[in-house]
């Protein structure tokens, strides 16, 4: 097989990743393509471990040993991905990542107050946390 | 360290080839629909065609293992993983408008002008070289338990300790949240007595689950 195959479907997997990755504004969707880019690294560590498997005298076999790990790594990351956007929802009442930019410098409160005081499912904790960066 | 010494050609394709074609295409399409879809639990379920594909692919490359492992973990856990979270941060079902943020077409262009350079350069850079799948497969469990279990013990242990950091990490940060919040409808009866009011508020999970 070509090795082209692979690669160019690994570079595309992992752009697609990215544009959702940028242009996403629900968390959890912004997860997705973040599993998406991951499995792009993936299809890349395996395509070249076939080939080096066969091309090199002896191998580690590192390409697959490194898919495992990566594989590992994203359930982990997934599952504190998701108790970390669970969380802020149970704050804030939104998981929308372009309302959580309390700690954003340079827009100043306008944007951030005409967005607070149009979600009523605000809850308290969130709004004193917000008047204390504000403040 | 090219190969390019067999019979091998551009446009002789060989049946590998064309299924690993088709089935890219498929994982593709899919992965597009996943980022553009403006229904979240549909952006979730089209996630699993292009885990699936993946897996197919994988198998192409006659590396099993690590297929039977992406099915296993990616399209069995991960993505009921997700499926869950959108549940429990109330996803709209049917469309949602504001799934895709103002800077989409910044986003677009990034993505665009990264696939084009990727593309090119691997074109480029793997154009003669091939990888020979005849012979006994390099991805069967046999050999990727040995080389797993002789060369990478120690990254493998590591990876244990790691995925139970990660185990504890959810828990705490889940139950954390919890016992700050303190929302209304979970500890408003709670609210009389002062001290013993996080033992309360786990039992009552406890009694919903008895009910059930």
């Amino acid at each position: 097989m070509h090795l082209a195959y692979p690669a160019v479907l690994s570079a595309l997997l992992f752009c697609t990743g990215l544009y959702g990755v940028l242009a996403r504004r629900n968390a959890i969707l912004v997860l997705m393509s973040v599993e998406l880019m991951l499995n792009a690294v993936n299809l890349n560590l395996v395509a070249f471990d076939v080939w080096l498997s066969r091309t090199a005298e002896e191998t580690l076999h590192s390409g697959q040993a490194l898919t495992l790990f990566t594989i590992a790594i994203a359930a982990a990351e997934i599952g504190i991905g998701l108790a970390i956007v669970l969380a802020v929802h149970r704050n804030r009442g939104t998981a929308d990542i372009d309302k959580l930019r309390d700690t954003a410098e340079g827009h100043e409160s306008r944007p951030v107050d005409g967005l607070d005081s149009g979600t009523s499912t605000a809850e308290p904790t969130g709004r004193t946390e917000k008047a204390e960066a504000t403040a | 360290m090219t190969l390019a010494q067999a019979p091998h050609g551009f446009l002789s394709p060989t049946g590998v080839e064309i299924a690993f074609l088709l089935v890219g295409l498929v994982t593709f399409g899919a992965a597009l629909v996943t980022v553009t879809t403006r229904q979240l639990v549909h952006a979730a379920l089209w996630l699993v065609v292009t885990l699936g594909g993946l897996a197919v692919e994988y198998l192409l490359l006659t590396a099993e293992f690590i297929a039977w492992v992406q099915v296993l973990i990616y399209v069995g856990s991960v993505v009921v993983l997700l499926l869950f979270g959108l549940m429990l941060t109330r996803a709209p079902i049917g469309r949602s408008p504001d799934a895709d943020s103002g800077n989409r077409w910044a986003a677009l262009t990034v993505a665009v002008a990264a696939a084009a350079a990727l593309v090119w350069v691997v074109v480029d850079a793997f154009r003669t070289t091939w990888i020979d799948l005849d012979g006994p497969a390099a991805g069967s469990t046999k050999v990727t338990g040995a080389s797993l279990f002789q060369n990478w013990v120690l990254p493998f242990e590591a990876l244990s300790v790691l995925l139970l950091a990660a185990l504890v990490g959810a828990i705490v940060l889940s139950r954390k949240a919890k016992a700050e919040t303190s929302s209304p409808p979970v500890n408003s009866q709670a609210t009389t007595e002062s001290s013993p009011s996080v033992p309360d508020a786990r039992k009552i999970p406890a009694e919903q689950e008895g009910a059930r």
